[in-house]
């Protein structure tokens, strides 16, 4: 009991002054009813200087009840105290207001146990290691073992008069305890006096799954736990099937119930001291229900390749809100008013958003620039940063984006058509252009980025692409490491670091849209090029190794494939088709 | 009378447990005793293990008779081993009218698979007696119900596994919780039910639902049709919009809104304007902002600001539910409930923490501040549950009627049931059918959230109904065409023909990979649907005999199904089409710019979808089928949409005519191939009728090879069949 205290007093909970306190917890040690007078503490309660009847007032029992009858809630007169209790039933648990702990098991608080791994195979399908069981239930038990051998049933061993809580005994057969459980599969946990016991903690512990026989038990946290993951709960008279039941299971589901027990041990049962601050945790979730923690941080084991895709709705975008093409241009009116132009021609476009990254040059006048039947916002940025690309400014207000750079001319309407109707149906995805891909150099154990000529893509440039504007908000407040600070530093990867974002969250390849061009500048001579390009792909290289640190792995993920119109390069003739201008070079 | 009650059971337990006591004390050696005396030894809180001494069988019975009617659960007062056999529903003879919403009740169940005619194999009863409406007020109130559920006889058994069903109970002025029935051991489907009198994981809590709630299908939410963008907020934080009752039962919570209401960013309006006598009750209550709040109230219209608030606020009507719930959830506006003690609907399987928000009603100023606290991205999810709750769950009384079943069905068969990840992830629950697998990765919809990596193969069935009479005869061609993929683990011949299949020498060998002829089969197109188990790999290609594929067309297809691993992925492509002459959907099959179905006579996908097929909701799709002998890849893509809520996915190939006619196909009746067209088109209607909507998903993209028909060299190209006509 003074764990618990020191516990609560440890917890960030923790206030010394009772008139800032929501909650009381009063110091006196009834976890076991039997060690207490209830009467005379009943009586006491109502003695304490806050006691209000109880109100705001946790106690914690882990016992509730005595000889011969053994209630499943503590007999004593706590008002409208909150109760931590081991074992209520679902009749005397308030739901919402109590909280269902686990029965701690102090016999084997310095146990060592051998570290075993969760996918080592096991001897025991299923063990029953309980001692003073009711004499209806081993009947039953045994009558099952009979016709299953891998059932061990195992009681207290009779020679000695102590008998030794370390061991258990199968006739003559002498086991020791816990490690025995530790060889089995599934471990009963049957009702006996008490609802809660500590068989439930023993054999979350050790990965072996609990079966839980004990009609109406209210398992401990349930409010929070979701105890399908990790535990068989039988009804007591369908004892006899336990082992039809337990052969059921495949092996798959094995391991992860198994590894979902000591998750579960590991986080929320371990300690007297894991047990209290879970129990605070549940009540304060329950007064801050907003900032509770969700499902998924009580239940999910954390799989750093896991993927929570922030769009998971199968939305399709109604094409009537179109796209916001930002252009991020610097110093070059000509290319980009020719941007501009061509840009408006596009169906589907609903506004311009420039990006003016020149802070030495403002802008031309409103005068100059092309008139276009469609909206155009130039937005003049404080620093010249090429994150400024991805801003998610107020000004976007259509859901999808066409990041497009100044010099981009080469693109149809037709092209850039079909790629927002493309975006629509991949939301979620990034939709471009030319396309990269990332090698993996098994000599150097380095990453390689590749432009020309592959049969596989893991990235699209942001020179031309579209993206769901929830990204731009992402790369602007949420992405990992330094990358953000990095790319305005060097001036360079932006487009890889949308990538990498991209596909981490959805863990999805990007889409790939039409054949290939010919995007830079046609005049240039090649062996001009040659240089400039290698030295190029070296610095791109580094952009991926080191975003692939800042992420810890390799989120881009390659496919082999990319998107055309549905008739492109069929035999039918072009009237029919709805892109005609495609993939001309 | 409750407590004496009480005492009695508390007597008669004692006096029960003495007898065991004592009884068991006399054939038992002491060790027991013994040990209770050792146990004070121990030095902690705990004594050993404490000694069991009542009967379990005995106490359960004891149980199972106390626990009744208020404090019924599964255990005490239902009858498991009705299930046994199966999980079935049974409905009794309509004999009256029932309402409207009633009558969607029982067709809804009578469409189910686990619908049965014979009361003898039920697992489940449904009343045929309208309980829905038990205010005496309404037009609804069916009156004289116990002598008619006593006259349900035996069946009945004081409400043994029967559900029973009710939106409104009470009336003015108290809105009592406590019908006017006797409903036994009867699990209750009810809405407004609060916690203190909701027996949990017993009763369901159903939402508040209106006779406008259509059948099937239903509205789809919001957003699929609006805008999901960053930042999450629309133009109001908070609206709500809706009666006030000046006094009496739950009248405090709606009577304060008004506090809050700024007309700016917050719109919260009430009226008086309901019942014949409102200005009457505001004069005798002196309440003067009758006139101040009906002023406001008639500003705004109701489904702008639904539609235009983030936030909505669901403060308790008379009763605990109210229909702003269901509207709020529809229009993508989070719920902010202020209804202290209601239990939500399907509260036992829906975490509805991530859709809605708890505020207290007694804290009612609290709420802004609550609401300003969420981040953005959390409201971008919030938004995006409400959407898929609502289309998965409550759009219409099929599914919700269907939810019921499935959570009743889940406590019956605890062992094989869905956890809260099923219920609360995208595509939800009832798509998920638990009997296809323990664990979730499985499903095609959880690879990636766990991280799942499907198998790197697939599984070739291959469709045959002609006979063998050549070597060189299209389904060897096939095999070895298929066998040649290195992706390929396993071919499985569905043979549905009625000569049998050529002796197992004749068929080509060497090939390194088993072929299994299935020769007992199904009589019928559905066979090449079959889940049998021999496929063990997580793709199924599906092909005809006489596929003209090469073995680039099947690898490269193969690639794109694994990052599309939710979808079917094919390459003849059809469309579907609203038939303005017909007034319903009909089935194209022209070269067009969209398409919305593949034809599975060469088509990738889940073997998942294969259960799906033979264990769908919605038998009577099933059954058109059958009794057409065709349209099976049709109503494949419809069950394949209506889960993914997305387009299947066009590969490139070559566009071959098929060259030979297979003796078996070939048909003398010029007519045949029209009579079939038709029945296609005949069948999309039909389909779209029993799904209760149109759920296939038009596409314009097209899949093919990255590099495909780029002038660059064929040796640079890894699919080089594909770029030859």
């Amino acid at each position: 009991f003074n764990e618990v205290l020191e516990a609560i007093s440890d917890s960030p909970y923790y206030t010394n002054n009772p008139e800032t306190a929501c909650l009381f917890a009063p110091s006196f040690d009834v976890l076991n009813q039997n060690n207490v007078r209830t009467k005379a503490l009943g009586k006491l309660y109502s003695l304490l200087q806050w006691w209000n009847d109880g109100a705001n007032h946790l106690i914690f029992n882990m016992l509730p009840g005595e000889l011969p009858n053994y209630k499943t809630t503590l007999e004593v007169d706590t008002g409208k105290a909150m109760i931590a209790g081991g074992g209520f039933s679902t009749w005397t648990y308030r739901r919402g207001f109590d909280v269902s702990i686990p029965v701690y098991n102090p016999f084997l608080e310095n146990a060592y146990l051998q570290p075993k791994s969760n996918l080592e195979s096991r001897k025991w399908l299923l063990v029953s290691a309980q001692v003073g069981l009711h004499s209806e239930y081993k009947e039953v038990m045994f009558e099952v073992a009979a016709s299953e051998k891998r059932f061990l049933i195992m009681d207290k061993c009779t020679e000695g008069k102590n008998w030794d809580f370390k061991k258990r005994c199968q006739g003559t057969v002498e086991y020791t305890y816990p490690d025995i459980l530790q060889d089995s599969k599934f471990c009963m946990v049957l009702r006996s006096a008490h609802l809660g016991h500590t068989a439930l903690s023993d054999a979350l512990r050790t990965g072996c799954i609990p079966v839980i026989v004990a009609d109406g038990y209210v398992l401990p946290f349930s409010e929070v736990l979701d105890w399908k993951r990790a535990a068989v709960v039988i009804r007591e008279e369908n004892l006899k099937d336990v082992v039809e039941v337990l052969k059921s299971y495949s092996m798959e589901r094995i391991y992860q119930m198994r590894r979902q027990a000591r998750f579960f041990w590991e986080n929320y049962f371990h300690s007297i001291k894991a047990i209290t601050e879970t129990t605070l945790q549940i009540i304060n979730d329950r007064v801050f229900p907003y900032v509770a923690k969700k499902y998924e941080e009580w239940n999910e084991i954390p799989n750093p390749k896991a993927v929570w895709n922030p769009m998971f709705l199968p939305l399709i975008p109604p094409s009537s809100q179109g796209f916001t093409a930002v252009v991020l241009t610097f110093n070059r009116p000509e290319s980009l008013f020719q941007v501009i132009s061509k840009l408006s021609l596009v169906q589907s476009l609903s506004k311009i958003v420039v990006i003016w990254n020149n802070q030495a040059k403002p802008p031309p006048p409103m005068t100059a620039w092309p008139l276009i039947p469609k909206p155009l916002k130039i937005i003049q940025t404080q620093k010249n940063k090429l994150s400024n690309r991805f801003f998610p400014y107020h000004e976007i207000q259509t859901e999808c984006i066409l990041a497009i750079d100044d010099d981009i001319t080469m693109l149809t309407s037709d092209e850039l058509e079909f790629g927002y109707q493309v975006w629509r149906e991949f939301p979620d995805r990034l939709v471009g252009f030319p396309s990269r891909v990332h090698l993996y150099g098994n000599e150097s154990n380095k990453f390689k980025y590749e432009s020309e000529w592959k049969n596989n893509i893991s990235m699209v440039l942001t020179g031309a692409a579209f993206h769901h504007k929830y990204y731009s908000y992402l790369y602007t407040y949420n992405m990992p490491g330094h990358i953000r600070q990095w790319v305005d530093d060097n001036m360079n990867c932006e487009d890889i670091a949308m990538n990498f974002l991209i596909s981490n969250v959805t863990g999805k390849g990007p889409i790939k849209v039409t054949p290939r061009k010919k995007f830079k500048c046609p005049e240039c001579t090649n062996s001009e090029m040659l240089s400039s390009d290698t030295l190029h792909m070296v610095e791109r290289s580094e952009c991926v190794n080191n975003f692939v640190r800042a992420y810890r792995s390799m989120p881009l993920k390659g496919v082999e494939f990319r998107a055309d119109p549905v008739l492109y390069k069929d035999d039918v003739p072009n009237v029919v088709k709805m892109y005609t201008e495609v993939g001309s070079l | 009378m409750q407590a004496k009650k009480r005492y009695l059971f508390v007597v008669i337990l004692a006096v029960l447990l003495f007898i065991v006591y004592f009884g068991s004390k006399s054939d038992r050696k002491h060790g027991e005793v013994t040990l209770s005396l050792q146990k004070r030894e121990f030095p902690t809180y705990m004594e050993s293990e404490a000694v069991d001494l009542s009967s379990p069988r005995r106490r359960r019975e004891s149980v199972t008779s106390d626990f009744k009617s208020g404090k019924c659960r599964m255990d005490t007062c239902f009858d498991f081993s009705r299930c046994v056999r199966g999980f079935k529903v049974y409905v009794y003879p309509v004999l009256e009218r029932v309402s409207e919403s009633y009558s969607k009740i029982i067709s809804t169940i009578q469409e189910s698979k686990y619908y049965t005619t014979n009361p003898d194999e039920a697992c489940i009863f449904i009343l045929s007696i309208d309980t829905l409406d038990r205010d005496i007020l309404s037009v609804n109130y069916a009156k004289n119900i116990m002598p008619k559920i006593a006259h349900l006889g035996a069946l009945w058994n004081n409400g043994r596994n029967h559900i029973v069903f009710n939106l409104f109970s009470g009336t003015w002025p108290d809105y009592s919780e406590v019908l006017d029935f006797d409903t036994g051991e009867a699990i209750m489907a009810r809405a407004s039910i609060s916690e203190s009198r909701f027996r949990p994981n017993f009763d369901i809590s159903l939402p508040l639902v209106g006779s406008t709630l259509p059948p099937k299908g239903g509205e789809r939410g919001y957003m699929y049709t609006s805008i999901n963008n960053i930042p999450p907020l629309r133009h109001y934080l908070l609206g709500f919009k809706g009666k006030r009752y000046l006094t009496g039962v739950g009248s405090e919570t709606r009577n304060s809104l008004y506090h809050m209401h700024n007309g700016d960013d917050i719109v919260l309006l009430t009226t008086c304007r309901h019942g014949k006598f409102w200005q009457k009750k505001a004069k005798e209550l002196n309440d003067t902002r009758c006139d101040i709040d009906n002023r406001e109230f008639d500003r705004y219209d109701y489904k702008k600001l639904l539609y235009n608030a983030t936030f909505c606020l669901v403060p308790r009507g008379r009763r605990l539910g109210s229909f702003r719930f269901l509207e709020a959830l529809q229009a993508g506006c989070i719920p902010v409930l202020l209804s202290n003690g209601w239990e939500l609907p399907f509260g036992e399987v829906i975490d509805w923490k991530k859709a809605a928000v708890w505020a207290d009603e007694r804290l009612l100023f609290q709420v802004p501040s609550i609401v300003h606290g969420l981040s953005q991205p959390e409201i971008f999810a919030m938004r995006q549950q409400t959407q898929f709750l609502w289309e998965a769950y409550f759009s219409s009384m099929d599914k919700i009627i269907n939810t019921v079943l499935e959570i009743v069905k889940d406590r019956v068969k605890s062992y094989f049931s869905r956890n809260s990840v099923h219920w609360n992830n995208f595509p939800g629950a009832l798509s998920l059918l638990p009997e296809y697998s323990d664990v979730l990765h499985t499903y095609p919809s959880f690879y990636r959230q766990f991280a799942y990596k499907s198998d790197n193969q697939f599984t070739a069935v291959v469709y045959a109904t002609s006979p063998v009479l050549l070597s060189s005869a299209p389904l060897f061609r096939l095999i070895r065409t298929v066998a040649k993929s290195t992706f390929v683990q396993k071919i499985v011949v569905i043979w549905n023909c009625d000569t049998p299949p050529p002796p197992s020498y004749q068929w080509p060998a060497d090939l390194g990979i088993p072929i299994l002829v299935k020769t007992k089969i199904l009589r019928s197109v559905s066979a090449r649907f079959y889940p049998y188990e021999e496929i063990e790999t997580d793709a199924v290609f599906n092909l005809d005999e006489d596929s003209l594929l090469t073995t680039d067309e099947l690898n490269f297809a193969f690639k794109v199904w694994k990052e599309f691993p939710e979808r079917i992925v094919g390459y003849p492509a059809r469309n579907h089409f609203w038939d303005e002459a017909k007034n319903a959907w009909s089935y194209t099959s022209k070269w067009l710019n969209e398409y919305s179905m593949v034809l599975t006579s060469g088509a990738i996908y889940n073997r998942y979808y294969n259960f799906l097929y033979f264990n769908t909701l919605r038998p009577a799709a099933y059954h058109i089928v059958e009794r057409l002998q065709n349209c099976e890849d049709i109503l494949m893509n419809f069950i394949v949409s209506d889960v993914t809520k997305l387009p299947p996915i066009k590969v490139t190939h070559r566009k071959v005519s098929k060259e030979t006619m297979l003796p078996g196909k070939a048909v003398t009746d010029p007519n045949y191939y029209q009579t079939r067209f038709k029945q296609r088109q005949g069948c999309v209607a039909s389909l779209t009728e029993i799904f209760g909507y149109m759920p296939l998903v038009r596409s314009r993209s097209r899949m093919d090879p990255v590099l495909w028909k780029d002038p660059v060299s064929n040796l640079r190209k890894k699919y080089r069949q594909l770029e030859v006509i």
